[in-house]
């Protein structure tokens, strides 16, 4: 910017980087998602696997497209992070393409659409997530059963823990009486317990090391607990417990990764605690009276879209303003 | 008694690389062969010379005239020949070349007469203030800020509490720790003296924890009328918004001044030479700098104003290195330097050397936050670098532009490696180019109307004006100027006079 050469003020810097944010957030996803194939097989690697290459080899091209500089882009991590958190979102029994195509739409119209890196009004990840949910609906809902790293792909699969809640209840079915089938662990759905925990740990490493504000996560969660804590105290037979609802389907990895992206949330500290809020209780409603049956892709996009507004009106106050 | 500390939002702790020169003794500089002195060395309007080249001058005698209220004169350092009155390149951050009298010394470095002021108790608050306004203090922290102004805002109001700022808070500058250690008691005595003068309530004198030495030595200088303070190691606690708040736990109204809510703050090194100013009559002529980093013997020295900074470097050590940037000031709010001849003014507290790291490319913003966290005013730096960064102004300005105070905490954690800052500093430039180009064309546009209106009452009045009044007026005009200048000749001439009468006695 300056012609003379004369170099800007402060002279000194901290030595972070977009790279190394990334890097983490990666290194944060490793525990949830080991233990995720751990459970659920390999299938889930080889979808990171696929989906990491998509979304790197696409943001390449739309780099080239758009006449940025490659080695720059490609090295901050972003597309990495997309493609992870894209393949852990969908089910590790999704054909090979879908990675591709969702990818491809996400980069597309969710990013570099929007300009690129730090101009993107909506998470990369939960809108490819949401098109190929939308578009290929049955392949997406077919998930496997927990049943170890080793299990081949043509084992057991079905639903959800959440689907099947969601069914057997418009079914006429009891929360108590439903919780007692195999795919049900101690107190949410079996297999999920532990991925949820362990993504929910990763999230703490990002708090404690401060690349993550708290109150996003704090605030989705705390808005999610009580919501379901309520319908759950009036009228425990139709609404599942809080518990059931935090450790099953994507609700930790949505809260500590997918809301918390710093470009498409909220950056004010007091709009960081609305925008957590609304995703929370928006999941909810999507998860009981919606037709979906895990709302926190969609809740994470509707936040998105709420935050120019959100910021606008929670500008701190600043030092010594009336 | 000990006072009740506050915190102030965001800040940064980081290593302060002190021990380099704190515990060095800070020497007398040598005379430098030429002395650069530009005639604003302070915020407010540059001072008038009343010299001409080729005059000699003394040590201490008055070169430049204040010009308005918001300035001050110049005094020389040393005592020479005027050598040239132009252009030189001045310490800015847009490295600007500014009026500047030039001075060869001539080795004597013999001082002009002098006046003291016997028990400054005695003396009306009001002329304490003259004093020191004669002696030509700026606030010596940093910012320059006329000390008159802020002391002559203490008698219009009412002050409860003089602050006596010696928290050092950036990274590798020592001057005013040193200063502490070697001349407490110039600072105690400074601080009364700035304290009669705005007539305060309260006084306090404050100091960072990791200062003990300068601590115990004012604590020996002090009775129960100054609270001495030791307040935590953060950066920016030397702020005076920051500073005031750890202090009083009050803040500074946007857009307000510390005499709004009752306080007056001086520096450590502007209480000295108030001290000085007083007791001798001294006008401000040198001061302590830390010349740090990459140098062969880091130190504070005692600097004339107007030596250049490469005669400052040579003087520890130091050769010039293509690896290297000089830096006027700290490490988060100095001045890169390129031209060495840059001259040591009222605010230049330290030079440190660097080494010049390769710069990480500016990526675009993440929105991460890490900003909102660190910033003490409580400002979104993010938002305010987007509408800076797309010449939104107005924008800027809603979102508090002017209370940024350029301290660097932004710049120094984004991940982006953003120039923060220097977008900051381009908003206020252009915002305030802008309202000086509408207050231009207002101005214009009324003193067309109010000639318009002159012109047809004149002509209902008088039919036939002739132009003649014009010339009357401007020859008014310029007699008014020549008596102004004769006068001004005369003063020079009297004052040197006395000075040769106390010479020869000297002799």
């Amino acid at each position: 910017m300056n012609k003379s050469g004369i170099l800007s003020s402060p002279h000194k810097h901290n030595g972070s980087s977009v790279r190394a944010i990334m890097l983490r957030v990666c290194l944060a996803l490793l525990p949830g998602l080991l233990c995720y194939s751990w459970l659920f097989g390999m299938g889930v690697l080889v979808q990171c696997l696929l989906a990491c290459s998509s979304a790197l080899i696409i943001e390449a091209i739309l780099l080239t497209i758009r006449k940025r500089e490659l080695a720059m882009f490609l090295n901050d991590g972003s597309a990495v992070v997309t493609g992870l958190l894209f393949a852990l979102m969908i089910s590790p029994l999704a054909p090979w393409w879908i990675s591709l195509v969702g990818i491809s739409f996400g980069m597309i119209f969710a990013k570099h659409l929007y300009g690129g890196l730090g101009h993107n009004l909506f998470n990369p990840a939960a809108t490819a997530y949401i098109f190929v949910l939308l578009c290929f609906p049955a392949l997406l809902n077919n998930w496997p059963v927990a049943g170890g790293i080793f299990a081949g792909i043509d084992t057991l699969s079905g639903a959800t823990p959440l689907a099947d809640m969601q069914t057997r209840l418009a079914a006429m079915g009891m929360v108590s009486e439903i919780q007692t089938g195999p795919i049900y662990g101690h107190f949410a759905g079996s297999g999920w317990e532990w991925i949820n925990l362990t993504f929910m740990a990763g999230g703490i490493y990002l708090i404690v090391t401060g690349i993550i504000s708290w109150r996003i996560p704090a605030a989705m969660l705390g808005s999610f607990f009580i919501i379901s804590s309520f319908f759950s105290v009036l009228d425990p037979d139709i609404y599942a417990s809080p518990l059931f609802h935090l450790f099953s389907g994507g609700t930790m990895l949505g809260a500590f990764f997918i809301a918390t992206d710093p470009v498409t949330a909220a950056t004010t500290p007091k709009g960081r605690i609305i925008y957590g809020c609304l995703i929370g209780i928006i999941a909810y409603v999507i998860r009981i009276w919606g037709a979906y049956p895990d709302g926190i892709a969609f809740a994470v996009l509707i936040g998105n879209a709420t935050v120019p507004l959100i910021d606008r009106y929670t500008r701190p106050k600043v030092l010594g303003e009336e | 008694m000990t006072r009740e500390l506050h915190s102030f939002h965001g800040g940064l702790e980081f290593e302060t690389f002190k021990d380099i020169t704190n515990n060095i003794v800070a020497i007398q500089h040598p005379l430098p062969n030429r002395i650069i002195l530009p005639l604003r060395q302070h915020i407010g309007i540059p001072s008038v010379p009343l010299v001409k080249i080729g005059e000699h001058v003394l040590k201490g005698q008055l070169i430049a005239r204040a010009d308005g209220y918001v300035s001050i004169p110049l005094h020389a350092s040393t005592s020479g020949k005027v050598i040239d009155i132009g252009d030189y390149p001045v310490p800015h951050a847009g490295e600007l070349e500014a009026t500047c009298i030039v001075i060869e010394p001539d080795g004597d470095d013999r001082w002009c007469d002098i006046q003291p002021t016997d028990n400054f108790l005695a003396v009306d608050p009001k002329q304490l203030q003259e004093i020191i306004r004669a002696c030509g203090i700026a606030g010596l922290g940093g910012a320059g800020f006329p000390a008159h102004v802020k002391l002559h805002e203490g008698v219009v109001n009412i002050v409860d509490t003089l602050i006596i700022n010696g928290v050092e808070c950036e990274p590798y500058i020592t001057c005013d720790d040193r200063l502490i250690r070697e001349k407490a008691h110039y600072v105690v005595a400074g601080t009364r003296m700035i304290r009669h003068a705005v007539q305060a309530k309260h006084c306090v004198i404050a100091v960072e924890e990791d200062m003990p030495e300068a601590y115990a030595a004012l604590a020996k200088w002090i009775d129960d009328d100054i609270e001495l303070v030791k307040v935590p190691t953060r950066y920016p606690t030397g702020g005076e918004k920051q500073l005031i708040q750890v202090l009083t736990g009050k803040e500074v109204p946007s857009g307000g001044l510390a005499i709004h809510i009752g306080i007056v703050m001086q520096n450590v090194a502007t209480a000295a030479a108030v001290y000085r100013a007083v007791t001798r009559g001294e006008p401000v002529i040198s001061r302590y700098v830390t010349i740090t980093g990459k140098v062969g013997t880091p130190r504070n020295l005692q600097v004339l104003l107007g030596t250049p900074v490469s005669d400052c470097l040579k003087a520890c050590g130091y050769e010039h290195n293509e690896n290297h940037r000089v830096i006027m000031g700290g490490p988060m709010m100095g001045i890169h330097i390129k031209n060495p001849d840059i001259p040591v003014i009222k605010l230049t507290n330290c030079i440190l050397v660097k080494e010049i790291q390769p710069i990480p490319a500016e990526m675009p913003c993440i929105r991460c936050g890490n900003c909102v966290d660190v910033c003490p005013i409580k400002l979104l730096p993010q938002q305010l670098y987007w509408h800076a960064r797309t010449d939104n102004l107005e924008q800027a300005q809603q979102y508090h532009i002017f209370d940024c105070i350029e301290c660097g905490c932004c710049s120094y954690v984004c991940p982006s490696h953003i120039p923060l800052v220097q977008y900051y500093r381009y908003a206020k430039t252009q915002i305030a180019a802008e309202e000086r180009k509408r207050d231009g064309a207002d101005h214009a546009k009324q003193r067309f109307l109010q000639r318009q209106q002159r012109l047809d009452e004149e002509k209902k009045v008088r039919p036939q004006t002739e132009e003649s009044d014009v010339s009357t007026t401007s020859d008014a005009d310029s007699d008014a100027k020549k008596s102004y200048i004769d006068a001004a000749v005369n003063r020079t001439r009297e004052k040197r006079k006395l000075i040769q009468d106390q010479e020869k006695k000297d002799e």
